[in-house]
C-alpha cells in the first residue's frame, strides 16, 4: 500500500525540482533547440557557475543567488569568447559536426579535470539562511532549499521568455534559429545575433550552478549525471519552445522523485535518460513539437 | 596492398613485437603499461569505425567497454552459480571465450542503439550514446550479482597459458585483438562497405538518394564497433582483478577514443593506430613522472587543439605537405605530376 502522503510530498518535491532542471536547461534550449549548437560543455559552464558561488560565498559570506546575479554578465562575456572561437574554428568552415561536438567534450573535459586539480574531489557547499529550514503547509514538507531556486528559476525563465518574444534581439534571436539567410537578407548579421544568444545561454549557467550548490554540496564530477537530463529535457519540451521545456522538466523531476522515494535514489539517474532515449525512438520532435 | 598481404604483414609485426618484447623484457610494469596502449588502439580503431568512416559521433565508449567487462565478471562468477544452485559442475570459462562473449554483448547493444537512434540527426545519435553510458552505469550499480555500486574482486587463474605470467598472457590476447581491430578497419576501408560508409559522412541526403542503405550500413557500423569495444573490455577484470562502476565507466575512455582518431586523423586505419601509440604513451609516461589527473587534462586541451588547428589530424597535415610538395615539383618541372595516392 502506497502512502498516500508520501507520494504528494514526492510529487511536491519533484515540482520543485523540475524548476530548478529548467534553469539548468533553459541555456542547452537557446543553444541547441534554437541554434543548432550541441553544446555538451553546458555542465562544466554550470560547475563553474557553482563555484565560483563556493569561492566568494566562503570568503565573503554573500548570499549565493546575489552571486548569481552578479556573476552573469561575467558568464555572458565568457559565452560571447566561447561562441567566437566556436565561429571561427568550425562555423566559418562549414565543420560543425563531428569536430564541433568533439571541441565540446574536450571542454567538457577540461572543465572537469581542472576543477578537480584546483579544489579535488571533495564535496563543497554554501552558506546562506535557508539552507536547512523548511516550510510545513498541511502534509507537505517544503526545505526552503528547493523552494526558493524554484521560485528564481521561474523568474528567470519568464524573464528570457519575454526578451525573445517582445524585444527586438529577442525576436531576432527566435528567428536566427528558423532561418538564418532571411535574417542576412534582412541586413541583420545571424553571427552577431548568435554571439548574443550563446552568450545568454552560458550566461544561464551562473544562476543554475548557483542553485546546484545550494540544492546539494557539489564535486566536479557531478556534472556529468546533468548532460544527458539537460538534453532529455530539452529534446522532450521540442527542441525551441521554453514552456515546453518547463514542462518536459517539471515531468522528469516528478518521475525522478517519484522512482527516488519508492524505488531508492540509486535508479533515479536513469529515469531521464530513459525518457530520453524513449522520446527519441518515439516522438523526436518532443512534446510540444511542431 | 591487397587485404590478404595486409592482414599476414600485420599479424607478422604484432608477433615479432610479441616476442621481441617478451624475450627483452622482464620488467612487468612494461607488460601493464603497453596493455593500456593496445586496449587504447582497439578502442580507438573501434571508434574510428562508426566515428571516422561514416561521421557519427560515439560518447558511450565506456558503456560498451564496461559492458565487456562485466559480461566477463558475470561468465567469471558463472561456474560458482551453477555449482551451488543446480550442482553443476563446469570448468572456469577461459578468458578468449568471454573476450567473444564480450563482443557478442555490447554488439547487440550497438545494435540496438543504433536501431533507436540512427534514423535522427547524427548530433542525436552523439547525445543518446552518453545517455546509454549513464544508463548502463545505473542498471550496473543496481545489480548485486556484480557487486553492485561496492565493486567486485576477480582472482586470477594461478598459472597463464602460453607460459610467462598472467600479465604477460593479457598482453599477447591484446596485441591479437589490436590486430584483428586494425585488420578488419582496414578491410572495410578498402571494400564497398567502406565507400558506402564515406558516401554517408560526406552527404547522407544524397547516398540515400543513390540507393546506398544507409540505415542498414549504419547499423553494420555501430553493431561492429560496439563489438570490438566490448572485446577491448572484456579482459578488463583479470587485468585490475577489482572491477567498480566508477573506474570501468570512467570518462577518460570517451575521451580518449575520441581524442585519439581525431589527433591521428579519422579517415584511414592509420590515424587511431597513430594517435593511440602517441597519446596513449604520453600518458603512460605522465602518470608516472608528473599525475594521474594532470595526463587527462594533456588529452583534453590536446583534443581541442587538434579539432581547431588540424581539424584532420596528423594524417592531415603529412597529407597536405605531400601534396605541396608535389604542386612545387610540378611548378619546377613544368609538366604534370603524378599526385601521391590518397
Amino acid at each position: 500500500m502506497i502512502s498516500l502522503d508520501l507520494l504528494a510530498n514526492a510529487v511536491v518535491a519533484g515540482i520543485l525540482l523540475g524548476g530548478f532542471y529548467a534553469a539548468v536547461t533553459v541555456g542547452i534550449t537557446i543553444s541547441f533547440g534554437m541554434l543548432d549548437i550541441a553544446n555538451i560543455a553546458q555542465p562544466a559552464f554550470i560547475l563553474l557557475g557553482s563555484y565560483t558561488a563556493y569561492i566568494v560565498n566562503s570568503s565573503l559570506h554573500l548570499d549565493p543567488i546575489l552571486i548569481g546575479v552578479v556573476m552573469l554578465p561575467v558568464f555572458y562575456l565568457l559565452g560571447m569568447a566561447v561562441y567566437r572561437l566556436y565561429y571561427h574554428a568550425f562555423e566559418s568552415r562549414g565543420e560543425q559536426a563531428i569536430q564541433g561536438l568533439a571541441f565540446f567534450f574536450g571542454l567538457l573535459f577540461v572543465g572537469e579535470v581542472s576543477l578537480i586539480l584546483i579544489f579535488g574531489v571533495d564535496y563543497r557547499f554554501v552558506e546562506a539562511p535557508y539552507i536547512g529550514p523548511s516550510l510545513r503547509f498541511g502534509i507537505f514538507d517544503l526545505p526552503y532549499r528547493m523552494l526558493i531556486p524554484f521560485i528564481v528559476s521561474l523568474a528567470m525563465i519568464g524573464g528570457l521568455q519575454l526578451y525573445l518574444t517582445r524585444s527586438f534581439i529577442g525576436r531576432a534571436i527566435l528567428a536566427v534559429s528558423q532561418d538564418a539567410l532571411a535574417l542576412q537578407l534582412m541586413a541583420a548579421s545571424p553571427t552577431r545575433i548568435k554571439q548574443i544568444a550563446f552568450g545568454i545561454s552560458v550566461a544561464t549557467c551562473a544562476l543554475a550552478g548557483t542553485f546546484l550548490i545550494i540544492i546539494q554540496p557539489v564535486e566536479p564530477s557531478i556534472g556529468r549525471d546533468y548532460i544527458g537530463r539537460i538534453f532529455a529535457i530539452c529534446v522532450l519540451g521540442g527542441m525551441t519552445s521554453i514552456p515546453g521545456m518547463v514542462a518536459a522538466a517539471i515531468l522528469i523531476g516528478v518521475v525522478e522523485s517519484i522512482t527516488a522515494t519508492f524505488y531508492g535514489p540509486s535508479w533515479a539517474p536513469a529515469v531521464a535518460f530513459g525518457f530520453l532515449l524513449i522520446t527519441l525512438a518515439v516522438r523526436p520532435a518532443g512534446l510540444a513539437g511542431r | 596492398m591487397r587485404n590478404a598481404t595486409f592482414w599476414l604483414l600485420a599479424g607478422a609485426v604484432g608477433l615479432a613485437v610479441v616476442l621481441l618484447t617478451r624475450v627483452f623484457f622482464t620488467n612487468e610494469y612494461f607488460f601493464f603499461a603497453a596493455y593500456v596502449v593496445l586496449q587504447y588502439i582497439v578502442l580507438s580503431t573501434a571508434w574510428n569505425i562508426l566515428g571516422g568512416y561514416t561521421g557519427y559521433t560515439n560518447f558511450g565508449t565506456g558503456a560498451f567497454f564496461a559492458m565487456g567487462a562485466y559480461s566477463s565478471a558475470v561468465l567469471h562468477k558463472l561456474p560458482d552459480l551453477l555449482q551451488s544452485t543446480f550442482d553443476l559442475t563446469i570448468p572456469a570459462i577461459p578468458l578468449p571465450v568471454m573476450i567473444v562473449v564480450g563482443g557478442i554483448v555490447s554488439g547487440i547493444v550497438g545494435l540496438g542503439t543504433g536501431y533507436l537512434t540512427l534514423r535522427l540527426r547524427g548530433v542525436f545519435f552523439a547525445i543518446a550514446t552518453l545517455a546509454l553510458a549513464i544508463v548502463v552505469q545505473t542498471l550496473i550499480v543496481n545489480w548485486d550479482y556484480v557487486g553492485g555500486s561496492r565493486g567486485i574482486y576477480i582472482i586470477r587463474p594461478a598459472n597463464a597459458p602460453l607460459g610467462g605470467g598472467y600479465i604477460q598472457y593479457l598482453y599477447t590476447l591484446m596485441m591479437v585483438l589490436s590486430v584483428v581491430a586494425v585488420g578488419i578497419a582496414r578491410t572495410i576501408e578498402r571494400s564497398r562497405l567502406g565507400l558506402g560508409f564515406a558516401a554517408i559522412r560526406d552527404d547522407e541526403l544524397a547516398a540515400e538518394a543513390a540507393g546506398v542503405p544507409t540505415l542498414r550500413l549504419k547499423l553494420i557500423a555501430t553493431t561492429l564497433s560496439g563489438a570490438l569495444m566490448g572485446m577491448a573490455g572484456a579482459p578488463l577484470p583479470y587485468y585490475v582483478t577489482y572491477l567498480d562502476p566508477t573506474s570501468s565507466f570512467n570518462l577518460a575512455y570517451a575521451v580518449n577514443s575520441v581524442a585519439m582518431p581525431v589527433i591521428g586523423g579519422m579517415t584511414s586505419w592509420i590515424g587511431p593506430v597513430l594517435g593511440a601509440i602517441l597519446l596513449g604513451t604520453i600518458q603512460q609516461l605522465a602518470t608516472v613522472t608528473i599525475s594521474s589527473a594532470l595526463n587527462l587534462l594533456i588529452v583534453g586541451l590536446l583534443l581541442i587543439g587538434f579539432v581547431i588547428i588540424a581539424p584532420n589530424g596528423i594524417i592531415g597535415l603529412v597529407r597536405a605537405r605531400q601534396r605541396k610538395r608535389a604542386m612545387a615539383v610540378e611548378a619546377l618541372s613544368e609538366r604534370p605530376v603524378e599526385r601521391p595516392a590518397q
